[in-house]
């Protein structure tokens, strides 16, 4: 499996590591809705097809990606920065 | 400052490794210079950053990804996004930090932590292959370019600093060991361990 790292171009998963599902969101820290918290610490929908997910180049130029992954074939449809989306969501926050 | 030490000095012995042919492809030494520097800035601040290395030590790099440039006594190239490894002389660190704001981006002097060996001759892109899986040719590895990778678990920021020659930067605690997996890579092609 190869990941087209944005900086270092393609590189076998083994200089990555992965760094969890990238599709879920944290609730408010200060909100005690334990449904909303049991989901973002536990449910996993793990699906069998494209699924967006956090990988770090930490063999290589050690930047924090987002990837779109397909489960079942392993083919990489996206990848990105993670600073570039988390910084859009900080920004809109 | 503290006098360093190369972590090789208890196995170093430079002398002739022919292969089973009698021949000799590559020369391996240690080249670990005067300081080695990472110089880093704020997204976006990439072009600033890169003059303040041309300002220090006259090369100019480029800010695109991998890019690197070679100069006499001096080397710099990207080891990441915003990103640069920078070598020269000993007050490199120093100099940088007084060109490169806080506003701008930070000066990390990793001359105690890292080693660099140089592998040089006409089968270094084969004996390295065999330990990076990254591809070595000249075409989409030119002088001058660097490259972040790892064998196993040690860290290596490799730069081509001529056509048949390339410098490795990994983790001083880890020199040793990786100087032991490099001169057995070189066997089958025999090499020659040379003082710098």
């Amino acid at each position: 499996m190869l990941i087209p790292c944005p900086h270092c171009g393609p590189r076998e998963v083994s200089e990555f590591s992965y760094q969890g599902d990238a599709t879920r969101t944290c609730p408010e820290l200060t909100s005690t809705d334990v449904k909303a918290w049991y989901d973002y610490v536990y449910n996993r929908p793990n699906p069998a097809g494209p699924h967006r997910e956090y990988w770090q180049h930490s063999g290589g130029c050690r930047a924090h990606l987002i990837v779109t992954r397909d489960t079942r074939t392993h083919e990489i449809h996206d990848v990105a920065f993670a600073r570039a989306a988390l910084n859009r969501a900080g920004e809109q926050a | 400052m503290v006098e360093r030490q190369s972590p090789l000095t208890p196995i170093f012995r430079p002398a002739v490794h022919s292969n089973d042919v009698g021949s000799i492809s590559i020369t391996l030494s240690e080249v670990t210079p005067l300081s080695i520097v990472e110089a880093a800035c704020w997204p976006g601040l990439n072009e600033r950053l890169t003059a303040a290395i041309q300002e220090v030590t006259g090369l100019s790099v480029d800010t695109t990804p991998n890019a690197g440039v070679v100069g006499r006594g001096t080397a710099a190239f990207s080891i990441g996004p915003d990103r640069y490894l920078v070598s020269g002389e000993e007050d490199l660190s120093a100099r940088l930090a007084r060109v490169l704001s806080e506003e701008t981006g930070t000066v990390t002097d990793l001359s105690h932590g890292r080693t660099t060996f140089r592998v040089s001759g006409t089968r270094a892109e084969w004996v390295l292959s065999k330990l990076f899986a990254i591809d070595f040719s000249p075409a989409v590895f030119p002088v001058g370019e660097g490259r972040a990778t790892a064998h196993h678990d040690i860290f290596a920021q490799i730069q081509r600093s001529d056509a048949a020659q390339f410098d490795l930067y990994v983790f001083r605690s880890f020199a040793r060991a990786f100087w032991n997996t490099l001169c057995t890579a070189a066997e089958e092609v025999g090499y020659e361990v040379i003082e710098a």
